[in-house]
């Protein structure tokens, strides 16, 4: 035995928000109430089976969960090795995994009495999520997206404006995801006493990393019963995209004691790893962004670098500290795939099985395709199909007609 | 263990007068012309110098400091070369307290330890560094104390009587208020209200406090010297500088001037204040 690894892998993190050195509360002094509270109010929810009861429902009739596990028989056969199934969560209600965690925070903030909520979105997947649930229970959204999003994914804009949200094109830095973070600190630092910060993803200041996952998890612990009905077992491998990871944290988290378990992440290669990417594991180092310590693309004098992936929501130079630590410890193995590579992905699966993924877990079922034949025709493979392709079709398109020419 | 900075302010509570606490970033728009600027600085009347780190991702800053770091970082400065910066301005003055204000990232890629002894030698007094509150004393804060220099803690209208003696308790130097819930050079602090926050600090600790966040004008610095131990003035400073930058965003002949001239009127409106706060 390793004797640095932990007795558990689902203990942390600790009181101070540390999974191993990583995470933590890097925050401005304004935030830090706020964030004191929020770790407060979601110990009580958490402690009170009325909170998951109020979940359970919503999940169940609103979102429409359990999420199938689904047979992907034809990808299957195709690869010939390894049987795969793919956890739907794309067939959620909002058409991504996003709505989880979403759900989980406004019932947090409604108890809070916070009638004002804020996001920043990458693919629009989470802003839609957050118009979505802003518009059920009645509180006013504001979703930060940089402008760059903003012109890749504008069906996912209007969607989210036609759900009364109101999005404000983030044009500072390198108009992505993580300009739309920092500007969505600064909504929160300047309208502290009325405003919910509804974070999308597994990163930010302790406690949303953990809080975050904990919503999520449920992709995992339904992953876990569904498996076990169709086939009497544990999976023996697991298989998710990340960005900052939370369908990835969702679906690992309940199988890290399982040490039969494998556990794959994929992060977006870009152009490749030595060219513009978005992988901050393969690519990055230690460093501090945005409330935690984790893995991030930054230069020698620590100025956080531009991240790259064809898919918006995996183009952030970090990833949630979590997974940093489950890096650092060899629980889960990270790889890495290209935009050319989750484009052919994206095709396959469209082509195989009727079901076109959004490009984010495209960058997933990219790596299944190499994995898979690797493996024996028992090997049982679970893909997290975190939401469905829709909103990458204009853009994938342009693609397509630009490779034609 | 005295720096420059308690020092300074022993002075001017002796004379019975507020401090001028002057921010720029450091490299802005290039390393020469900032370096002329803060030398500048205390002949155009600064007590303190605040030099920014610049960073590619300031969350609590408005858009004036955050296109200062990028002019900054474009022009090619680095945390390297803001301490060369500090050396080159302790050359010709050995007296005015100097403090570095940024964020973590750089620093902790430095190495804390490495840039604490680098900070110390080129004559650095103090750091305040805005994304590391009291949570996470360990990382810099403690280590800076030990190493003899000043870590300024922010202390915030969110900063409840409860709360404040954390934030007190490592701080040393000077205490830094936040006058507004906000980011830096957004909406002016209502100087009555300053005063009663002022007021509240000062029955949990003995440090001089420094206001900041939306002062602007010679008659807003001169409301809350009266109010405050000192008034700190950022943005309205960059935005002096930006405004004197030819179409690519490079220093003239009036960059260097530009500042000094509203430092000096900022100055005068601090030494026009009735008294200093007690």
């Amino acid at each position: 035995m390793n004797p640095r690894l932990p007795n558990s892998f689902r203990s942390g993190p600790d009181e101070r928000g540390h999974f191993g050195k990583f995470g933590g509360r890097f925050v401005a002094e304004t935030l830090m109430p706020l964030i004191l509270d929020l770790e407060k109010a979601y110990a009580v929810a958490k402690a009170d089976p009325a909170f998951h009861a109020e979940m359970k429902g919503y999940l169940k009739d609103y979102v429409g969960r359990p999420s199938p596990l689904y047979f992907a028989e034809r990808l299957t056969e195709h690869l010939g090795g390894a049987k795969i199934y793919l956890k739907r969560e794309e067939l959620n209600h909002t058409g991504s995994h996003k709505v989880n965690n979403v759900l989980g925070q406004i019932m947090v903030a409604r108890r809070m009495g916070k009638k004002r909520i804020i996001a920043e979105t990458g693919a629009g997947q989470h802003g839609v999520a957050t118009a979505t649930l802003c518009a059920r229970f009645g509180l006013e959204c504001i979703v930060y997206m940089g402008a760059v999003d903003v012109a890749r994914q504008a069906p996912n804009v209007f969607r989210m404006e036609m759900l009364g949200a109101k999005v404000i094109p983030v044009q500072s830095g390198t108009r992505t995801l993580k300009d739309a973070m920092n500007e969505a600190l600064r909504d929160w630092v300047t309208n502290v006493h009325n405003t919910f910060y509804c974070i999308g993803t597994v990163a930010g200041p302790h406690p949303y990393p953990m809080m975050v996952r904990d919503f999520q998890s449920v992709i995992g612990d339904e992953t876990k019963k569904q498996m076990q009905e169709a086939e009497g077992r544990l999976p023996d491998s697991l298989v998710a995209c990340i960005g900052g990871g939370s369908n990835a944290m969702g679906l690992f988290h309940p199988f890290l004691d399982d040490p039969s378990v494998e556990i794959f992440g994929v992060e977006a290669a870009g152009h490749g790893l030595t060219q513009l990417h978005a992988a901050s594991i393969a690519g990055g180092r230690p460093g501090v962004l945005h409330g935690n310590r984790t893995y991030l693309l930054m230069d020698d004098d620590g100025q956080i670098q531009d991240a790259h992936s064809i898919s918006a929501g995996l183009d952030y130079p970090g990833i949630g500290p979590e997974h940093s630590w489950l890096h650092e410890t060899g629980r889960v193995k990270y790889l890495s795939a290209t935009d050319d590579e989750a484009l052919d992905a994206f095709m396959l699966l469209s082509r195989l099985e009727g079901i076109p993924p959004a490009l984010e877990p495209a960058h997933a079922i990219a790596k299944v395709k190499e994995l898979a034949p690797q493996r024996p025709k028992d090997h049982l493979m679970v893909v997290n199909l975190s939401g469905r392709g829709d909103k990458d079709i204009p853009q994938i398109a342009e693609i397509l007609k630009g490779r034609k020419q | 263990m005295t720096t420059r900075i308690d020092t300074r302010f022993a002075e001017l509570a002796k004379q019975g007068r507020s401090a001028f606490v002057t921010y720029v970033m450091a490299g802005d728009p290039d390393l020469k012309t900032s370096l002329d600027i803060v030398k500048a600085l205390p002949k155009a009347g600064a007590d303190v110098i605040e030099l920014g780190i610049p960073f590619t991702d300031p969350m609590a800053d408005g858009p004036s400091i955050q296109a200062a770091g990028l002019r900054a970082l474009k022009g090619g400065m680095t945390l390297k070369k803001t301490l060369e910066l500090v050396r080159g301005f302790r050359k010709d003055d050995n007296v005015t307290p100097l403090v570095l204000m940024g964020y973590y990232n750089p620093i902790y890629i430095y190495g804390v330890d490495k840039f604490l002894a680098d900070a110390r030698t080129a004559g650095v007094d103090g750091l305040i560094i805005v994304d590391l509150p009291p949570e996470e004393d360990d990382e810099l804060c403690i280590p800076a104390l030990k190493a003899g220099l000043n870590f300024i803690r922010l202390a915030t209208p969110t900063t409840d009587d409860k709360r404040l003696p954390a934030v007190l308790a490592n701080t040393s130097g000077f205490v830094y208020y936040v006058s507004i819930a906000g980011i830096t050079g957004a909406a002016a602090a209502d100087s009555k209200v300053v005063g009663e926050a002022v007021a509240r600090i000062k029955r949990h600790t003995r440090l001089p406090i420094c206001v900041g966040f939306g002062i602007r004008t010679p008659e807003a610095a001169r409301a809350i010297a009266e109010k405050a131990d000192g008034s700190v003035v950022g943005t309205a400073l960059v935005d002096a500088l930006q405004g004197s930058l030819d179409a690519e965003g490079r220093a003239t002949p009036k960059t260097v001037t530009a500042v000094a001239d509203l430092v000096a009127a900022l100055a005068q409106g601090v030494r026009g204040a009735k008294q200093a706060a007690e």
